[in-house]
């Protein structure tokens, strides 16, 4: 089973730390793992900013990348979904063509096909609260929207399970936008910060010492409100508590 | 900056009105969330509304047909209107024949959209809201901000003083139980000597031609029972085809929109009462334009509860005038669009995408995947934010090979160095303005991999930086 880890852009420049963590964890879950060198971005953020087809060289790009492995895996739900839901329209492609059909969230790839039933060096005394971010939910199913009647059940906090020392919490708005969504932080920067800052207090009024999610992006500007506001919570992507101690 | 985004900063600039008017919808939500908990078989129900709803628009011709000639036969007279003004004039003539001044109205979307009240103010007819959060905002001489709930955004203490102001209570109280008394006897008056009445249609059953009007206040019925006309007006997607269908949806309705099992008042109007005269005006109004357009006919399902923008977080933050168009929130944003875009393109921006909407919708309509589709029609139709359009270049060039990524990155570190704190949160910079920047590192992760990780990897699987150029 080869596995092509994709890093988005962002993860790339900004958090390369998350990329560590990711590749680590997939390597200590006893699997072969690839960067394929040359990446950039998925295309995302011009789609999202409605011009999707500026994301077309792009998803060709990461098509061609990624042509070789049985699996895609990258640290970003949001990018994921993209990936997902959107190349078979923007290459004109059949889905099961697309990099979609093998491409996965690390969570969902990690919960659903790996299925660890421990890690054992997993280690962090914290207390954290799940921030499920709106695509990884919606999109792709990482947990239950709270929108629908369906079983509860979180991919997130089955995973932080399995972390010794991690005491888990969820905001009570529990999967309520935090107001990044791309160009939207930059185009509507008031409701934006708005959100941001609802949501981060949110977070802070379970206890939580950190957020944790699986989207660097809604992480990253959650960060940005936190520093400036000097808010007495951190942000950590999900993979760097999971690959704790390795 | 659009329109919405600069509505929206004034709003939000009222921190302590903005946190309110947030939790208010969101307890609407809430209560939403715990009715449909509350039926096993919501999903399914949702289901087929959305799948009652599409065969019923991709059958349109066949049921509105039906409905006329089971209507006809009850005794109603039925009215096709193509536009805003033939329904205007429509309803207008039918006043005019029977000499009415005084009109008593019900809730109505459609009276909104077709402009009536001030049509027929201008000529000489009193159209009275009957609905107390309508009438508050007829009060104040505003457009309702919410569709199910137009004065979501009024504090009590605004309608006390509004109160005292027009229908004489007492200065200083703003108790609710007290105001809604006023209200109901300042009502009863405009009830009683009302000539006509009128109300809005939620569904219209094909199968026997009656139709059907939800409200909680009874206000519709007070509103029938006096007068000797009824006038009821009708978008053509609110045909049904039978009570199977009704059940369906009569079942969503009121769940979504605010959490009740039902609404308080569910009438079906079948036939005039004697001595009573009963008019349906069915309104297209560009509707079977948007049957024609494949990525947006969705929107013809909607029931009209308002779910949407209860869940949607930017209108929570943001209240229903920052929109442009009359109805807010995702459905209004999509509507906005179908109905002009030059005039209502700077309501797309706001949303997250966060396609919470998509999931509370009764009828499934894909709300935030068709605000998607917009913006990416938005260029072509020359209405993009030159903005956003000029970062997309930049990230164009950035991206678009490994090589000028790593160089841009490189640049970027730079410049998060040399340049002064002022000019990285100027005023052009919307991130900054309550954000800090995200800072770069000193090492790409491609750079880590090259130098740290690629070794630790089996050989022969990585591919050369340059097979994607």
């Amino acid at each position: 089973m080869k596995i092509g880890l994709f890093i988005p852009c962002f993860v790339n420049a900004v958090y390369p730390s998350v990329g560590v963590a990711s590749y680590k964890l997939l390597k200590a879950l006893g699997l072969d793992v690839d960067y394929p060198v040359g990446q950039t971005c998925c295309g995302q953020p011009m789609a999202n900013g409605g011009f999707e087809k500026d994301a077309a060289p792009l998803a060709r790009r990461m098509e061609e990348l990624f042509s070789g492995y049985d699996y895609v895996v990258g640290p970003s739900g949001s990018c994921v979904a993209f990936v997902k839901e959107h190349y078979p329209d923007i290459l004109h492609k059949e889905a099961h063509e697309c990099l979609g059909s093998s491409i996965y969230e690390i969570c969902e790839f990690i919960h659903d096909v790996v299925r660890p039933s421990e890690l054992p060096r997993a280690y962090f005394p914290h207390k954290v609260s799940i921030h499920n971010s709106c695509h990884g939910q919606r999109l792709l199913g990482l947990a239950s929207p709270s929108e629908l009647n369906v079983p509860h059940y979180s991919k997130l906090r089955d995973l932080l399970s399995l972390v010794r020392g991690a005491e888990v919490f969820e905001p009570s708005r529990v999967d309520e936008c935090c107001g990044f969504g791309g160009m939207f932080s930059i185009e509507e920067p008031a409701v934006s910060a708005c959100m941001g800052t609802d949501k981060v207090r949110d977070h802070i009024s379970t206890g939580a010492e950190y957020i944790t999610g699986a989207d660097s992006s809604c992480l990253m500007h959650m960060e940005g409100i936190i520093k400036r506001q000097k808010l007495p919570i951190k942000t950590i992507h999900i993979v760097e508590i999971l690959a704790s101690g390795l | 900056m659009s329109t919405h985004s600069k509505a929206a900063e004034k709003f939000i600039a009222d921190k302590e009105r903005t946190a309110w008017h947030n939790q208010a919808l969101w307890f609407v939500r809430e209560k939403r969330d715990r009715m449909a908990r509350s039926v096993p078989e919501w999903e399914a129900l949702r289901e087929a509304a959305a799948r009652t709803k599409i065969h019923t628009i991709t059958h349109l011709a066949h049921y509105l047909e039906m409905f006329e000639r089971n209507a006809t036969a009850n005794g109603i007279h039925v009215h096709w209107a193509k536009d805003a003004q033939e329904h205007n004039e429509i309803v207008y003539g039918i006043l005019k024949e029977h000499g009415v001044r005084h009109l008593v109205k019900s809730k109505s979307m459609l009276a909104e959209e077709c402009g009536l009240s001030p049509y027929l103010e201008e000529r000489g007819i009193e159209a009275v809201e009957s609905d107390l959060g309508e009438r508050i905002m007829q009060l104040m001489h505003r457009p309702p901000s919410h569709i199910v709930l137009p004065a979501i955004h009024v504090k009590r203490q605004e309608v006390g003083e509004l109160f005292e102001r027009e229908i004489g209570t007492e200065h200083g109280n703003s108790d609710p139980t007290y105001l809604t008394h006023a209200a109901r006897e300042h009502l009863r008056d405009k009830f009683l000597h009302a000539d006509a009445a009128m109300t809005g249609v939620n569904f219209a059953v094909a199968s026997s031609g009656a139709f059907v009007v939800c409200t909680n206040e009874g206000n519709a019925d007070m509103g029938t029972s006096f007068p000797k006309l009824h006038i009821a007006i009708m978008g053509l997607e609110k045909v049904v085809p039978d009570y199977d269908a009704l059940a369906i949806y009569h079942r969503l309705l009121a769940r979504s929109a605010t959490g009740q099992h039902s609404t308080t008042y569910t009438t079906h109007y079948k036939r005039p009462v004697e001595g009573q005269e009963m008019h349906i005006v069915i309104v297209d109004n560009g509707r079977s334009r948007i049957l024609g357009n494949p990525v947006h006919r969705n929107m013809l399902k909607c029931l009209r509860c308002g779910a949407c923008m209860n869940t949607c977080p930017v209108y929570r933050r943001s209240g229903g005038y920052s929109y442009s168009y009359f109805i807010p929130g995702p459905l209004g944003i999509n509507l906005g669009m179908l109905a002009d875009p030059k005039q209502y393109s700077g309501n797309v921006s706001a949303c997250s995408l966060c396609m919470s909407c998509s999931n509370v919708c009764p009828a499934k309509i894909d709300l935030g995947e068709q605000i998607y589709s917009w913006r990416q029609e938005l260029d072509s139709l020359g209405l993009a934010n030159p903005v956003k359009k000029g970062i997309v270049k930049v990230l164009n060039t950035a991206l678009r090979s490994p090589g000028m990524f790593h160089f841009c990155i490189k640049a970027g570190r730079l410049g998060e160095k040399i340049a002064p704190h002022a000019l990285l949160y100027c005023g052009a910079n919307a991130w900054g303005r309550d954000r800090e920047l995200p800072e770069f590192t000193s090492r790409t992760f491609e750079q880590i991999w090259k130098e740290e990780l690629s070794s630790s990897a089996p050989a022969g699987q990585g591919k050369s930086e340059e097979s994607g150029k």
